[in-house]
């Protein structure tokens, strides 16, 4: 039995570890140089700084992650810098340094991840605005912070995070904005409470930026991102309705995370509206198995679930992956996995009301805003291909809606604009955001050259 | 905007050129890194929309092509730097 492991985050490399415990030599693909992630992402070599440094307090995992992917990768078929960019009944299409090819399987378990999840806000295309996921990355993997004075805008538990640790680095933190109240915060502390360590990291965090005399305003929005080439000033909202004005020459904005689900959309995984995440999600059981025969999902891919859970379903794909290949499977270490799989959601669901993705701000995105960054889209084409009086009818759905702006057309495939425009398109229609739809994926996932070279 | 280095700054210099011009940066920066910090943007939006300096960092939202002599079109967040690079931002 052939298994293709895609993605060597937390999910994939337990998932990996699993397998060869088991006795398979699985092939492990991901498009960076080593393991670990976006969450254990690795630093530049010959880095002075300790895991602790790098991974506050999830060093231990960290290095625990990395290790296993020292280990492991001579105990599997390693293939770094490889990108999956379409998968076909048992076989996977691949680019690796230019040149195309083709990797056979008869399992696959795709740790394909997540991405940050976006508000259009006026000016967010402006040099020096990155993702939050971005901002940490350029810290942890490059040792650069995105700007002199940063302004972090958004919602979720990473905002206070990325934040955190620029204060930590010693960068100028202009603002915190949380477009969440701290009462709806307060409102979901008990359900919090069922992962008490992660509540309390969550706590220090934000006592942690107080302390540091950083401004922070929950429950307000942004307005805008100002300057001519570059950021120049963000203006926001507080609570109350006053604006200010704040000076800063990066911006971190994130709203939450969303999966990186492109594979198993072409995989023919059916995907359901997950209500609780606001976002579509490919079906699977706790096992991580799919409808579809040979393809499992584990990790933020499959649904966003935090790196701890994705750990766990990683390894857990992994046993069904062997169990329905015909092998032997360690049932009091699969009855442990389930356990600690089952105590997940209800935490998950907790955090997702804690940190609600601000949809009626997305909906009401300006008319002038870019909603899609790659072929300058803007909210108010999107509601003109809504409008009935459209020349074709209106756009019932995000993909008529594409066909009609190009709204998801352009190189990134509607991964940044695709939730927010659906929450436009709905808000428009004036139907519930699950009745628009979602971008179906097409192959390539990502970018390839054409001229690649001849298949391997 | 400019990249602020913050940590690892004590790192090998290397050349490259960047629109032709002599540039510097540290071995292990990506292009978006090298060209960040000391540029302000690394590509024009073909609509009319004005400067773009990347957004993502992880290689999904296509938003830092650049160019490279010998390597084409290059996603300026996933790939090295080497030293000599011929970089282009248009």
């Amino acid at each position: 039995m052939k298994v293709a492991v895609i993605g060597a985050g937390p999910a994939g490399t337990r998932a990996v570890e699993v397998l060869v415990r088991a006795g398979h030599r699985p092939v492990w693909i991901d498009e960076a140089a080593a393991n670990g992630g976006r969450i254990h992402q690795r630093p530049v070599a010959g880095t002075t700084r300790s895991h602790r440094d790098l991974y506050g307090t999830e060093a231990a995992k960290a290095e625990a992650i990395h290790a296993l992917g020292e280990r492991l990768r001579a105990a599997s078929d390693w293939r770094p810098g490889t990108l999956v960019w379409n998968i076909r009944p048992g076989v996977l299409d691949t680019l690796c340094a230019g040149r195309h090819g083709t990797i056979g399987f008869d399992r696959a378990i795709l740790c394909t991840g997540a991405m940050d999840r976006i508000v259009p806000v006026p000016g967010w295309t402006l040099p020096g605005v990155f993702t939050l996921g971005g901002a940490q990355i350029a810290l942890k993997a490059q040792g650069v912070a995105i700007g002199a004075r940063v302004a972090f805008i958004g919602t979720g538990p990473l905002l206070w995070l990325v934040a955190t640790q620029y204060v930590k680095a010693g960068a100028e933190v202009a603002l915190v904005l949380d477009t969440t109240p701290f009462t709806t915060k307060a409102r979901a502390a008990a359900g919090l409470l069922r992962d008490p360590a992660t509540f309390a990291r969550g706590l220090a965090l934000v006592a942690r930026l107080r302390m540091a005399g950083v401004r922070v305003i929950e429950g307000g929005v942004p307005v805008a991102i100002e300057g001519a080439d570059a950021v120049g000033s963000v203006r926001v909202r507080d609570r109350a309705g006053r604006e200010h004005h704040i000076a800063c020459d990066a911006v971190g904005l994130g709203f939450g995370l969303k999966p990186e689900s492109q594979l198993a959309d072409l995989a023919g995984v059916p995907f359901v509206f997950d209500a609780t995440q606001r976002n579509w999600v490919p079906q699977h059981d706790r096992a991580g198995r799919t409808a579809v025969p040979g393809i499992c999902l584990a990790g933020d891919g499959a649904g966003i679930a935090g790196a701890d859970a994705a750990e766990l379903a990683g390894a857990r794909a992994a046993w069904a992956a062997i169990e329905d290949g015909g092998g032997a499977v360690d049932r009091g270490e699969v009855a442990r996995l389930d356990r600690a799989l089952a105590r997940i959601p209800p935490f998950r669901a907790a955090l997702e009301r804690a940190f609600p993705y601000p949809a009626t701000l997305a909906a009401r995105t300006p008319d002038a805003t870019i909603v899609c960054r790659c072929e300058a889209i803007t909210a108010e084409e999107l509601r003109a291909a809504a409008r009935a009086t459209h020349v074709t009818g209106g756009a019932p759905e995000v993909n008529r809606a594409k066909a009609f702006t190009r709204v998801g057309m352009g190189r990134c495939q509607g991964r940044v604009c695709g939730p927010p425009a659906a929450e436009i398109l709905a808000d428009a229609l004036g139907c519930d955001i699950a009745a628009v739809g979602r971008l179906r994926g097409q192959p390539p996932v990502k970018p390839i050259p054409i001229l690649a070279q001849a298949v391997e | 905007m400019r990249l602020v280095r913050r940590a690892d700054a004590e790192r090998a210099r290397i050349p490259f050129t960047l629109d032709g011009a002599a540039a510097e940066a540290l071995a292990g920066d990506t292009l978006l890194t090298a060209i960040l910090a000391t540029a302000d943007h690394l590509r024009t939006s073909e609509f009319g929309d004005g400067r773009r300096a990347g957004f993502c960092w992880m290689g999904a939202c296509q938003d830092c092509l650049v160019w490279v002599e010998g390597l084409g079109r290059v996603r300026a967040c996933t790939t090295q730097l080497e030293p000599g690079m011929a970089v282009r931002r248009a």
